[in-house]
């Protein structure tokens, strides 16, 4: 590889690489963000239980 | 590193802060690879002669496929860790790993047809290879799938680790395959006992590659199963804790 634009076109092959390695970042984003999210939920569920846990008592 | 007590960490209260300082670690080491992998990949190594520029989807597709097995027998081992032992950490590794694994599965398959089109014509065929790997991908969802039909979660942990204990014998029929069957999918590159049929910084690029999935997987599965610790042990005080900590 020597330019920028032969690293984009991949010798006519750009769709099937940057495919792939999209492909690679989009799954490692999405999982990153899922795991954040279900602890984020979580923390969320146990602060409710207890506001709920302390009015009733 | 002798005098380390492992037991000493087979309590979620324990093993929780320790994979806590962990995964920084781990997703740092795996950041800088995948940086150094690709830049050897995709800069440094030179046009393969029979396929063009398109052959450098090797160095995601192959280092997937490798993970995809290789956190398939992890999840396993520590299902049959948990189901003989009783261990509940065990159980919770296991099911951190499975989407992880699923999600490497899928990418080999994504990355593998990806690669079929230009170089074979077809996205897919059905050989033994690409199907005994769409089979692990099912082997991944079946776990979890069973795990999360089951409510109490015990015995959601001893009969999705039955199912990942019976599914490890896809395991050499994938990596087999090629061999016993005659399959359009190629041979071995690299392999323990010759040397590889592959110039070096090809060779290196993808190990560098391969390495930093290793990284991504562990600190990836860390993170996970300290949120599945969270939320199995919620009432414990030192969970309480912890999530307090996070609000």
């Amino acid at each position: 590889m020597n330019s920028l634009s032969e690293l984009l076109a991949m010798g006519g092959y750009g769709l099937y690489v940057w495919g792939s390695l999209g492909m690679c970042a989009a799954v490692v984003v999405a999982e990153l963000m899922v795991i954040r999210f279900r602890r984020r939920l979580l923390a969320q569920e146990v602060m409710d239980e207890r506001a709920t846990g302390e009015t009733t008592a | 590193m002798a005098s380390i007590n492992w037991f000493h960490y087979a309590a979620p209260q324990r093993f929780y802060p320790l994979a806590g300082r962990l995964v920084p670690w781990f997703g740092a080491l795996a950041v800088v690879l995948t940086a150094i992998g690709l830049y050897i990949g995709l800069w440094v190594a030179p046009t393969d002669a029979q396929q063009g520029e398109a052959y450098r989807i090797i160095f995601v597709h192959v280092p997937t496929a490798w993970m995809s097995m290789v956190v398939y027998l992890a999840m396993a081992t520590w299902a049959a860790i948990g189901l003989v032992f009783n261990s509940r950490l065990s159980s919770m590794m296991a099911t951190a790993l499975a989407p992880t694994g699923a999600l490497m599965t899928f990418l080999a398959l994504w990355t593998g047809a990806l690669w079929g089109k230009p170089t074979w014509g077809t996205w897919w065929v059905w050989d033994a290879r690409l199907t005994s790997e769409l089979v692990l991908l099912f082997l991944y969802i079946g776990f979890m799938a069973l795990h999360s039909a089951i409510d109490d979660t015990r015995r959601a942990d001893r009969a999705a680790g039955l199912l990942a204990i019976v599914g490890v014998v896809n395991l050499p029929i994938i990596y087999f395959s090629v061999q016993w069957w005659n399959t359009l999918h190629q041979g071995a590159s690299v392999s323990i006992t010759r040397a590889p049929s592959m110039a070096t910084p090809m060779l290196l690029g993808m190990l560098v590659m391969a390495l930093a999935c290793w990284m991504y997987c562990i600190a990836v599965a860390l993170a996970r199963v300290r949120v599945i610790m969270l939320e199995r042990e919620r009432h414990a005080p030192w969970a309480r804790q912890a999530l307090e900590g996070m609000a």
